[in-house]
């Protein structure tokens, strides 16, 4: 009976008897002071002082922006090979005419004899292009000819490569020749010059040569005040095709612009102008031309974009199987960890070269180049990552927490990932930040070697350009310095960066090895 | 110690046949290379390649194959490149210059990098701390072709010290030989003294701020005495075991040095099988850098139980 009663009375408080125990006081510790910071803020703070880390992190940015933009502010692709502006240094014209010596084309030319400075001389005459540039060194050799002293000059020279290209003979179709005549009188930009035959110059098959020679090595005559005499053809009857547009300032009216050729013309073209006709811009390249004819600024900032993607790509896929793999190894140990363990070792002990040669020979034709590389470095690469975690669920498997989770039912796969994976994330991001440029290392080294050739899916790729620099390093240096420049870079860069980032998320780690 | 060497061991040999096996039923997938029409040689090859069992299951060739590489050490005949030769003595041919290039490195590059360990370690966090160690991390990161770049460039091209590649011939020990290896042992040396400098300075680091560094200062030997008497002597247990392993890696050779410098040896060997196909060369080399890898990673996780008793060899990760 009391029992009910009590309840009874318990059972109908009326509400007005209730009070709030507290409603404008809190029960909690007293509050901090300072705002509360995350693992990935504490992180964040730790990285920003490490200033190699940050140095890191802008030349990445930067690095990243030149691929993005590069390609897009490039007048080129990489499909736009020159055949004549092959292996030519850095030129913007704008920036040469102010002849501050860079961007200027130049290149030095050593041992040059009187011939062919008047040779340089004509073509600067003929096409308002001076291709010299500077006269670095004068020789003076002293010879007996014929029982007589005889002084002979030799020049080192720097010319402008581009100008030096001077003209071209070229086999027009009546079409074109008459579109270039109609450009020229829009552009008043003179392109097709009047033409030379060969037997007119003793016949020097060089289309630079337009004035009267006196013997086949080009000495040139020259008139009473020292000029060149022109040498250009008068013979009508052979002349290709009618030209009305544009002549040559002096000229008399009878010389031809074009010759005979069957079902078409051959013509002088002044290649620099020529080049703007068929591009509808001057050359401009801001890194130079490479040995295939590739403007370099464009081609390093596609071959990049290729490399970081793909190195991305890999790291992710990487990353997934190796968290996978390890958290089983891990997270279950015993049999299945040392079976797991065994087949990881095996794997990893193939070198990476055998590798992607057989995927290269076997998979490639079948689904073609990219994704038999992305294969290759898919089937070892994910091992690393996979000891990393199979490490950290070792350590964290036994704690407290993990026992409390499963006392609550959790079932293995959400211990695994639900709680015991979150903490082994910043292993895992500091892993990824070293994983990228070691997959653009290797990556670029196999395209260099040429074991893996990317170039007919993304155009070209560091390595491929830096061997295509390779075989012309001692004439011009630019075409490798650029992108091997580029990619030590990235690779510095991309190094420090992880570096930062292991100190920052693993503060006990500091310095292990760096 | 010796239960778990013959462990090792046993595993070691286990992880080459299937990485052997592997590889081989791969190569023997691939067809065969051609033979050029109206060749004088088209039956001979046809009559070994029956006797090799080209026409069998992968197994049996296998087997075939392993009976003749440890019966007859016969590794097969060169299909492309060396065309008719034995591989094997191809092989045995281009060892040396590989050896000699990697030795020389070897011998340069050891002390240089453990000097310069040292140093940054006793100056750290002073500039020629943070000099070393940002030459260091700039010569781990970018691989050596690109430095070899700039070695060819500079010292060979403009400055004329060195030949452009290595010079022709079998003169091994002769003065020009030795000049026109010099770019490509510099080329190959970079590397492992960075790699050498971060060890030592890590490993020098890490022991200089221990307890029993102070204890020895503390009983009155000098800055110097207790460096090289306890820190170094600490040190050591980590670098003897990397020498080792360098140089069992130094008949591997470097693959892209070799191409650049076009020193006639294992390395270029290897590049040019691939690139031109030549797949009994191809799967020899292959056997033999796996191997390499394997004895390597063996000699330098055994060495440490010799140099450091107290490592107990064999005990669960």
């Amino acid at each position: 009976m009391m029992n009910e009663a009590t309840k009874n009375i318990y059972e109908d408080i009326p509400k007005e008897m209730f009070e709030l125990a507290q409603q404008d006081e809190t029960l909690h510790d007293t509050k901090l002071e300072t705002k509360a910071r995350g693992y990935f803020a504490d992180a964040l703070v730790r990285f920003r002082k490490n200033r190699a880390s940050v140095i890191g992190a802008w030349i990445i940015f930067f690095l990243l922006l030149f691929s993005l933009l590069s390609p897009i502010l490039s007048k080129y692709t990489v499909r736009d090979q020159d055949k004549y502006y092959v292996n030519y240094p850095p030129y913007i014209r704008s920036i040469a005419e102010k002849k501050i010596g860079i961007f200027d084309g130049a290149a030095v030319h050593a041992s040059q004899n009187e011939a062919a400075m008047a040779q340089w001389k004509a073509v600067a005459i003929e096409t308002g292009y001076d291709p010299l540039l500077k006269i670095l060194e004068t020789t003076e050799t002293v010879s007996l000819y014929r029982g007589k002293e005889r002084i002979t000059k030799t020049y080192k020279i720097q010319t402008n490569k581009y100008y030096e290209q001077g003209m071209i003979f070229r086999v027009l179709s009546f079409q074109e020749f008459e579109d270039i005549q109609k450009w020229q009188d829009e552009t008043g930009i003179q392109v097709i010059y009047p033409f030379v035959e060969a037997k007119d110059i003793k016949d020097i098959t060089s289309a630079n040569v337009w004035y009267q020679v006196s013997d086949n090595k080009g000495t040139p005559k020259y008139d009473k005040e020292g000029n060149f005499i022109p040498a250009y053809s008068t013979n009508t009857a052979k002349e290709g095709a009618p030209y009305h547009s544009k002549r040559l300032e002096n000229d008399p009216g009878n010389w031809i612009y074009s010759m005979q050729k069957s079902g078409a013309v051959q013509c002088r073209v002044c290649y620099y102008n020529y080049y703007t006709y068929v591009n509808g811009h001057e050359p401009m390249y801001i890194m130079g031309t490479n040995s295939m004819g590739m403007d370099l600024f464009c081609a390093i900032g596609i071959g990049s974009r290729f490399s970081i993607i793909f190195a991305l790509l890999v790291s992710v896929i990487n990353l997934t199987i190796g968290a996978v793999y390890g958290a089983i190894q891990g997270y279950y140990g015993g049999a299945v960890d040392m079976i797991m363990d065994r087949i990881a070792d095996i794997l990893y002990e193939v070198p990476f070269i055998v590798v992607s040669t057989l995927f290269q020979l076997h998979l490639a034709p079948k689904v073609g180049v990219v994704p038999s590389f992305l294969f290759a470095f898919v089937l070892t690469g994910w091992i690393g990552m996979a000891a990393l975690v199979r490490k950290q669920f070792y350590r964290f498997k036994s704690q407290e927490f993990v026992m409390a989770a499963r006392t609550l039912g959790a079932s293995d796969w959400r211990l695994m990932f639900k709680h015991i994976f979150p903490n082994a994330i910043g292993t895992i991001i500091t892993s990824c930040a070293l994983t990228i440029p070691g997959v653009i290392r290797s990556e670029t080294t196999l395209t260099y070697l040429g074991i893996v050739n990317i170039a007919d899916f993304a155009g070209t790729s560091l390595g491929t350009l830096m061997s295509q620099g390779q075989t012309s390093m001692t004439s011009s240096p630019h075409a490798m310095f650029f992108p091997a420049m580029y990619f030590a870079l990235l690779l510095i860069a991309f190094n420090l960066f992880g570096n930062g980032l292991r100190d920052a998320f693993n503060p006990s780690l500091r310095g292990v090895d760096d | 110690m010796g239960k778990y060497v013959i462990k090792r061991l046993i595993f070691m040999v286990f992880t080459l046949f299937i990485i052997t096996l592997m590889c081989f039923v791969l190569v023997r997938m691939l067809p065969p290379a051609e033979l050029p029409p109206g060749d004088p040689h088209t039956k001979i090859v046809e009559a070994r390649r029956e006797a090799l069992g080209y026409n069998k299951p992968y197994l049996e060739q296998f087997g075939i194959f392993l009976k003749n590489v440890f019966t007859k050490g016969d590794w097969g005949v060169s299909d492309v490149l060396y065309f008719g030769q034995d591989v094997f003595a191809i092989f045995v041919s281009k060892l040396p210059a590989t050896m000699i290039v990697n030795f020389y490195s070897i011998i340069l590059s050891i002390p240089i990098g453990i000097a310069l360990g040292i140093w940054a370690a006793l100056r750290k966090n002073t500039w020629v701390d943070d000099t070393i160690s940002t030459l260091t991390m700039a010569l781990i990161s970018v691989p050596s072709f690109v430095y070899a770049f700039l070695i060819q460039y500079f010292l060979a091209f403009k400055l004329g010290w060195f030949p452009f590649l290595m010079k022709e011939g079998t003169d091994w020990f002769s003065w020009p030989m030795f000049v026109s290896m010099i770019p490509a042992v510099l080329s190959l040396s970079l590397g492992v003294i960075a790699g050498f400098t971060r060890t030592t300075r890590a490993e020098l680091t890490e022991v200089l701020t221990s307890e029993f560094m102070l204890l020895a200062r503390t009983k009155g030997l000098t800055k110097v005495q207790a460096t090289v008497r306890h820190a170094l002597k600490n040190c050591m247990v980590v670098i003897v075991p990397s020498i080792f392993g360098e140089f069992i890696s130094i008949i591997g050779g470097s693959l892209i040095i070799e191409k650049l410098f076009s020193v006639p040896g294992v390395g270029q060997l290897y590049l040019n099988s691939i690139n031109g196909r030549d797949y009994p060369l191809f799967m020899l080399l292959t056997v033999f850098y796996t191997a390499i890898g394997l004895v390597a990673a063996i000699v330098v996780d055994i060495s440490y139980g010799f140099i450091d008793p107290r490592i107990r060899m064999g005990s669960k990760k």
